[in-house]
């Protein structure tokens, strides 16, 4: 990607997850009151992930059968309380696995 | 070196081994899609984030408005705005606000959720050792992702592709099986999510405002339907 097109997107990006970050822990020194803006915030990263992760991880590893196994294996693991690097270590070594299979028939 | 900087250290450690895989396949992923390694490599020492990287590498790729940057950018890590007002709370009499503004920056969900556990106020020492492997090993791994993700057999690049979807389930599945809330907001935005994959029409819009709308209509939704009534339920997030 070239250099002047990229240094504007990640400026952009970089400035936007720091102001996020950095505001409320320096300017705003008060609680929410709000219940619906509190409650809003706190499904937003769920609601975030999970549509990040459906349908991105179908094509995340180049086959829609070997993901569809890392993403069985992923959310049993994460079911059962694995930590999170056991739960990504696990996908990948069932999208190994389901690769060998599929090799194999 | 003091014991609280140390003290800080010990426990971004595993942080810092955690973000080293998933940060690995990030770097892949950026080579992959046309970005050189040194590219790679500044997002993730000036972004420390999963989720936002991850999509805005997509708004790169495709191209797309700034603006849509911008809204993706604010969308995805509003959930740190809230840690950081939780955070406030524990925060000790060192933490002036130019060490807020050095810390805030490194304010993930797990160095969120290691801090909000300290039983004790925090200290400015503590929390700059935390800090201190989890970027470490955050920008290592985007590293070594971006410049061996192409010598690595594509066997292997395939198998490392699915890592970070792999940690977000790993984060959304425990608290969804938990409270049913999260559960309905979850399926509801795979459901937005879907629709706007694979139905014509919706299919056309970008990848960036998906996840934004997505998210508002589903976290809506959930504040409509489950409004919390716990004080200390914003906390969870950390989970």
């Amino acid at each position: 990607m070239s250099w002047p097109a990229y240094l504007v997107y990640l400026a952009v990006m970089a400035g936007v997850t720091y102001l996020i970050r950095m505001l409320p822990l320096t300017v705003f020194r008060r609680e929410i009151k709000s219940v619906f803006i509190r409650s809003f915030l706190h499904y937003v990263p769920y609601a975030v992930l999970a549509a990040m992760t459906i349908p991105g991880i179908f094509s995340s590893t180049g086959d829609i059968r070997t993901a569809l196994a890392g993403l069985a294996v992923a959310v049993g693991m994460a079911w059962r309380g694995c930590s999170l690097l056991t739960v990504a270590v696990g996908a990948c070594a069932a999208v190994a696995a389901a690769q060998g299979l599929l090799l194999l028939l | 070196m003091n014991k609280r900087f140390l003290k800080g250290v010990k426990h971004g450690l595993p942080i810092g081994l955690g973000y080293l895989s998933v940060s690995f396949a990030f770097g892949m992923q950026c080579t992959e899609n046309g970005l050189t390694v040194l590219q790679a490599l500044l997002i993730s020492m000036t972004n420390l984030t999963s989720a936002g990287q991850l999509a805005g590498l997509q708004v790169m790729v495709a191209q797309s408005s700034l603006i849509e940057m911008a809204l993706t950018q604010f969308i995805i890590n509003l959930r740190y705005a809230l840690m950081g007002l939780s955070l406030t709370q524990k925060l000790g009499p060192t933490m002036n606000t130019p060490r807020r503004m050095f810390f805030a920056f490194s304010n993930t969900d797990e160095i969120f959720a290691v801090a909000s556990a300290q039983p004790e106020k925090l200290h400015h020492h503590y929390l700059y050792g935390l800090m201190l492997m989890p970027y470490i090993g955050w920008s290592m791994g985007t590293l070594l992702g971006a410049a061996a993700g192409q010598i690595l057999p594509e066997f292997v690049c395939n198998a490392l592709g699915i890592a970070i979807y792999g940690m977000f389930v790993a984060i959304v599945i425990p608290p969804a099986r938990k409270e049913k809330a999260i559960a309905v907001v979850a399926l509801t935005a795979v459901a937005i999510s879907l629709a706007f994959s694979y139905l014509p029409g919706l299919r056309d819009i970008s990848g960036g405002f998906v996840v934004i709308i997505c998210a508002v209509a589903a976290a809506s939704l959930g504040a409509a339907l489950f409004p919390l009534r716990d004080e200390s339920a914003g906390k969870e997030d950390a989970a």
